[in-house]
C-alpha cells in the first residue's frame, strides 16, 4: 500500500503535515508524537526578525473552535536557522518552514536565508488575520499576491507554498493569481477571521478584538474552498481547516487535496496527527485502494 | 515526563457554591510538583480545549483538583462521579521552588481559586511557615487541610470571617513577616503582593494565569510579559505554561 505522494518534487512518505501555529518547530510536541511518522512539520511562521506578538487574551474556545490572534509572535530567523531547523533534521520527516513578513523586503530576506539551510519546502504566510501590517495586505488583493509569490520565487531555493486566506471573496481567483506568480504549491485554508464577545464583562473575548476561527466548526467551508482551488490550478493543493480525524482528512483529500495540514486537533490531542495517518491507512484497506493518489480529488 | 492519560475519577465533592473537588488515581502524580497543573479534556467535542487545574494535593499515585465552575467545562467536570474517567495530561508548568524556602519563613499567600494550589505547597514547604488566604466570604474551601500545614490568617472580602479585606490587609493586621512569599491568586492580588515584596525586601514567587490552548508550550496563547528576554521566542514573553505558570515577582511586568 502506498500512501506517499508528492509535491513540487518533494516526495512525502504520507500526506498529514502539521499546520503552521499549532506545533512550533515540533519540539514541544515531540515528547508525544514521534515526529518521524508525520509527512511534514510546517513550523510556525517565522519572520526576518523576532516578533512579540499581540497582547492577551490571545484565545477564546467557541462551539467547535476557537479563536487565536497570537500575532505571529516569533523568535525572528537567526535563531530560528541555528535552533529548529537542526532539531527539526534529527527527525525522519519533511521540513517545511512558514515565513511571514510585514513588507516584500521581510519575506524576501527570511527566504534567502533559508536558501542555503537543509528545508525541504517554504510556505509563504499571506493570510495571517491577526497583524495590521503584511501578511493578509498581500493575501487579499490577488495583484498583490501574485508579485509576492513572483518577489519570494525570484529568491527561492526550496518550491514555494503559498498559504492562501479563506477571507476573500473568491479564494479560486487567488489561487490562480499565486500560480500565475510562480507558486509551486496552494495551501488553504487560513483561519476564518471571527469575533468573540463576552456578555458578563461586556468586552471582547480576545485583546485584539478580533482572531482566526480555526477548528472543526470552519470544516465545510474549508473542504469547499479546496474543491474550487483544486478545480482552478493546476498545482497541489494542501488542505486544512478543522481537520481532526482521518475521515476529515479524507473529505479534503477527495476534495482534490494532495496532503492536508492539521492544526487545532494538536491542542487536543498531541497524537492526532499519528492517529490520522493511521486512520488513512485503515480506510485504504478497507476500500481496496493501493495507492493513496488514487484518493485525490476522486470525488464525484 | 509529561503523559496524557485516562484519569479514573475516585471522588467528586462540592466544598462551597461553584467550588469542586475532585480526586483522580493517574501515574501522573508520581511525577508532580506543588505549584504544577494538569489540563483536563472535555468529552463533548463541541469543547476543544483542554481546561488547565492546579494541583491541589499530590498523593502516592492520585491527584486532587479543587477547581471552580467557571463554565460549561468545568460544568461537565463537575458531573464526573466515581468509576467515570476523564482525559488528563501533566504533570505541567514548573511549579513553585520549594527548596528556596530552606531555613527560611515562608508566607503563603492564596486568593480565592489562587488557594488550592498553596495546599500542596504548604505541605512540602519545610522550615516555618504562616497560611495568609483570602476568600470572598466566610464560606471558606479547604480551611482544615490548611490549618494542618501551619497558622491559618484568613481574609474576606465581606469581613464575615477573619480581616475584612486582602490578603495583605491580613498580612498587615497580624503583624505577619517572612523571608519568602509563595503566591497564587487573581491578578490584583498578585500584584499587591508583587509591589508588598518589593517594599520589604522579600523574596516572591507568583503563580500566573492565563487562557491556554495547548498547554505545552508550543501555541504563545499564554504569554506573559517578562524582565528578561524568553528562551523561545527572544522577546519579553515568557509562556506561562512552561516557563511558569511560577514565576519570581520581580520577573514578570502586568
Amino acid at each position: 500500500m502506498n500512501l506517499s505522494v508528492e509535491m513540487a518534487g518533494v516526495a512525502l512518505k504520507n500526506p498529514v503535515m502539521t499546520a503552521s501555529g499549532t506545533f512550533g518547530s515540533g519540539e514541544e510536541y515531540g515528547e508525544f508524537v514521534d515526529l518521524n511518522r508525520l509527512g511534514a512539520v510546517v513550523t510556525k511562521g517565522v519572520a526576518n526578525v523576532p516578533w512579540p506578538g499581540n497582547p492577551t487574551p490571545r484565545i477564546a474556545e467557541t462551539y467547535g473552535g476557537m479563536l487565536n490572534a497570537i500575532g505571529l509572535q516569533n523568535p525572528g530567523i537567526d535563531v530560528f536557522v541555528k535552533r529548529d531547523i537542526p532539531f527539526l533534521k534529527q527527525f525522519d520527516t519533511r521540513v517545511v518552514v512558514n515565513v511571514c513578513g510585514k513588507t516584500a523586503e521581510d519575506y524576501v530576506e527570511v527566504v534567502e536565508r533559508l536558501a542555503g539551510e537543509p528545508v525541504d519546502m517554504l510556505e509563504i504566510n499571506i493570510s495571517c488575520p491577526n497583524v495590521k501590517e503584511g501578511g493578509i495586505a498581500f493575501g487579499q488583493s490577488a495583484k498583490a499576491a501574485e508579485a509576492i509569490t513572483r518577489a519570494v520565487k525570484e529568491k527561492a531555493k526550496q518550491p514555494v507554498i503559498m498559504k492562501l486566506s479563506p477571507n476573500v471573496t473568491d479564494i479560486s481567483e487567488m489561487a490562480r493569481a499565486v500560480e500565475a506568480g510562480g507558486a509551486d504549491a496552494v495551501s488553504l485554508i487560513n483561519t476564518l477571521t471571527g469575533m468573540k464577545i463576552d456578555i458578563h464583562r461586556r468586552a471582547f473575548a480576545l485583546a485584539n478584538k478580533t482572531g482566526g476561527l480555526s477548528g472543526p466548526a470552519i470544516k465545510p467551508v474549508a473542504v469547499r474552498m479546496v474543491y474550487q482551488v483544486a478545480q482552478a490550478v493546476k498545482i497541489p493543493v494542501i488542505g486544512m481547516g478543522g481537520i481532526l480525524t482521518a475521515e476529515d482528512a479524507l473529505e479534503f483529500i477527495l476534495a482534490g487535496a494532495t496532503a492536508v495540514s492539521v492544526g487545532t486537533a494538536n491542542f487536543r490531542n498531541p497524537n492526532a496527527t499519528v492517529e490520522i495517518v493511521e486512520g488513512i491507512r485503515d480506510y485504504m484497506e478497507k476500500y481496496k485502494i493501493q495507492d493513496i493518489r488514487e484518493l485525490i480529488g476522486a470525488v464525484g | 515526563m509529561k503523559r496524557k492519560e485516562e484519569a479514573a475519577v475516585l471522588s467528586q465533592e462540592c466544598l462551597s457554591p461553584g467550588i469542586y473537588s475532585m480526586w483522580l488515581e493517574t501515574g501522573i502524580a508520581k511525577e508532580a510538583s506543588p505549584g504544577q497543573f494538569v489540563s483536563l479534556y472535555s468529552r463533548d467535542g463541541s469543547r476543544l480545549l483542554p481546561r488547565p487545574i492546579s494541583l491541589c494535593e499530590i498523593g502516592k499515585d492520585r491527584i486532587r483538583l479543587v477547581y471552580r465552575v467557571a463554565g460549561k467545562g468545568t460544568k461537565e467536570f463537575s458531573g464526573l462521579e466515581p468509576g467515570d474517567t476523564v482525559e488528563i495530561m501533566g504533570p505541567l508548568g514548573n511549579g513553585f521552588p520549594i527548596k528556596e524556602t530552606e531555613g527560611k519563613r515562608t508566607l503563603l499567600i492564596g486568593g480565592g481559586i489562587g488557594i488550592p494550589p498553596m495546599v500542596e505547597v504548604a505541605r512540602q514547604v519545610p522550615g516555618e511557615k504562616l497560611l495568609v488566604m483570602g476568600y470572598r466570604d466566610s464560606r471558606m474551601f479547604l480551611k482544615k487541610e490548611l490549618e494542618d500545614c501551619g497558622p491559618l490568617f484568613v481574609a474576606t472580602e465581606d469581613g464575615s470571617f477573619g480581616t475584612k479585606g486582602t490578603v495583605l490587609d491580613a498580612v498587615r493586621e497580624n503583624g505577619l513577616s517572612a523571608d519568602v512569599i509563595f503566591a497564587c491568586g487573581p491578578l490584583p492580588m498578585l500584584r499587591a503582593v508583587k509591589d508588598y515584596a518589593e517594599g520589604h525586601g522579600i523574596l516572591a514567587w507568583i503563580s500566573m494565569e492565563e487562557r491556554m490552548a495547548c498547554g505545552i508550550g508550543a501555541c504563545l496563547a499564554c504569554v506573559c510579559e517578562s524582565k528578561e528576554v524568553d528562551g523561545h521566542s527572544h522577546v519579553h514573553n515568557k509562556r506561562i505554561c512552561k516557563d511558569g505558570p511560577v514565576f519570581p515577582a520581580g520577573e514578570v511586568e502586568f
